[in-house]
């Protein structure tokens, strides 16, 4: 999928410049987003998501210009899948409804056929025992399961992850970063913000380090690990390194 | 007898059918024990023939309590709506009325409210039948609960929810039908309930413009008798007939909708 940024800056009511002036152009299949809390990771990515709408700049995602008005860019969110880092799914629905609810409404699935495709992906993720279980019983590992599920479950063109494994705990995140490395083998384009360095570097193809609002480095995965160019980087992967096993 | 009998093992564990009918038991002789012995030192016996030669005055009133408190509900529950919407709009006076309103109403006791609504007000446009200047005023008052239930359901519905919602892409309109009212109507349903037990409590106060409901009726029929403790206990009692079965619908409501646990 070819994303482009070109001069890309958001700013907040407060003032607060979260992303300055971003320019980018490339053909994405696995990208990871990098860097330190408060970089603009999140910001940049629910800008390319459509869930907000940048102060200046522009987004074009395979040659079309996202559009700067809430209504034209729900028809775009219709196409994208996104997990959030925790409290994604609608609390008063069972995990099943969760997917089938949106495939119905959004997508004009008839019932059945949305109930097929729910019960197919959540077989799939190992959630068949807890699909009438709504989120507040579900371990947060499962609740990023079903998340996943429902963002994928109207194939969309491209699946967006923020920080998906962030709020667990570390016995659940092999199995959120296991189906998310799966579904990109399959051939779903996947932007992911995470802290998970191993897989951003070994399931990801590209990746891109912000930090301060500003894209520093961007690059093959494998080449910006081993040689990190800017001061920032190799000092966030030091800090990164420090208590390794 | 243990005294362990008398204490829960741990404060969310279930107690044991015998061991809570017991403690009930007790707790509700010793308050009839302390009504008993008040009745004594003043030395009252009660009398209720005189309920039979009544009963048609006291089911008209019955009726007619019932009556208020079923018109105000559907009324209170309009304003209450219009009012918190009407606080989220973005239309300032409209913003400000509502505000106002809330403030006044839970503000001032509604003693206070019917005599100005009734002898000003509703003088003053021609409100003259008192059943419906009832329903007005007690809708008026209760509406400002209804809006804050409903103000504080829509605050707690969480940022996450909404983001989530236009996310798998829902419109604006299937937000709202899809996510925020099956949360708000199971915040709200439990609160609501009570809201009505409420309602038929505080409609005793349209008394005091002559409503002939329940509490009137008792009141006119105690006037002529002077059987004041028994025309009033009768009264406690035909009250709780209509608002403990609310008050356990709303326990179990909350039950029912308990879907963060």
């Amino acid at each position: 999928m070819k994303i482009e940024f070109h001069g890309l800056t958001k700013h907040f009511e407060e003032g607060r410049r979260v992303l300055q002036s971003i320019d980018f152009a490339d053909d994405v299949h696995s990208l990871a987003i990098i860097g330190p809390s408060g970089g603009g990771k999140s910001t940049l990515l629910r800008i390319l998501g459509g869930l907000l709408i940048p102060s200046e700049g522009e987004v074009i995602v395979n040659g079309k210009t996202l559009p700067k008005e809430d209504g034209e860019l729900q028809k775009y969110r219709k196409e994208i899948g996104f997990v959030f880092q925790q409290g994604g799914l609608f609390r008063h629905m069972n995990a099943l409804d969760n997917i089938t609810v949106p495939l119905v409404k959004v997508h004009g699935y008839s019932r059945e056929q949305a109930e097929d495709r729910a019960m197919e992906l959540l077989n799939r993720f190992g959630l068949k025992e807890d699909i009438y279980k709504k989120p507040a019983a579900l371990s947060g590992g499962q609740q990023q399961r079903v998340s996943i599920a429902r963002a994928i479950a109207a194939n969309p063109k491209l699946l967006l992850l923020d920080e998906p494994t962030s709020a667990l705990d570390p016995e659940y995140t092999t199995e959120v970063l296991d189906i998310v490395n799966e579904l990109g083998k399959e051939g779903i384009d996947i932007v992911i913000v995470t802290h998970e360095m191993g897989f951003a570097r070994h399931a990801c193809e590209k990746v891109a380090f912000l930090c301060e609002g500003k894209l520093m480095e961007y690059g093959l995965s494998e080449k910006l690990f081993a040689h990190p160019e800017t001061k920032q980087l190799k000092n966030f992967l030091g800090k990164l390194l420090e208590w390794e096993v | 007898m243990k005294i362990q009998k008398f204490w829960m093992e741990e404060r969310n564990k279930k107690v044991s059918p015998p061991v809570a009918m017991m403690n009930f038991v007790l707790v509700c002789l010793g308050i009839i024990f302390v009504f008993w012995l008040s009745l004594k030192r003043i030395h009252t016996t009660f009398d209720f023939s005189f309920l039979g030669e009544f009963q048609i005055r006291i089911r008209d009133g019955f009726i007619m309590t019932v009556g208020l408190s079923l018109a105000s509900l559907v009324l209170s529950l309009l304003i209450g709506i219009a009012s918190a919407a009407g606080q989220n709009s973005r239309f300032l006076p409209v913003r400000y009325l509502c505000y106002i309103y809330v403030k006044f109403i839970r503000g001032t006791p509604l003693i206070m409210q019917i005599y100005l609504f009734f002898y000003i007000v509703g003088t003053a446009w021609g409100i003259e039948n008192r059943f419906l200047a009832g329903v007005i005023i007690l809708s008026v008052f209760e509406g400002a609960y209804i809006a804050e239930i409903i103000r504080g359901s829509l605050l707690s519905i969480s940022d996450s929810q909404m983001e989530a919602a236009r996310a798998v892409g829902f419109t604006g309109k299937q937000t709202v039908r899809y996510v925020i009212l099956p949360q708000l109507v199971a915040r709200t349903l439990p609160a609501l309930t009570g809201q009505f037990a409420s309602i038929i409590k505080d409609s005793s106060l349209l008394s005091m413009i002559a409503v002939i409901e329940l509490t009137q009726t008792m009141r006119e029929i105690s006037a002529t008798n002077f059987k004041l403790f028994e025309c009033y206990l009768f009264l406690g009692g035909l009250y709780l007939c209509l608002t403990l079965p609310l008050s356990f619908i709303s326990e179990r409501l909350e039950r029912r909708f308990d879907y963060e646990n």
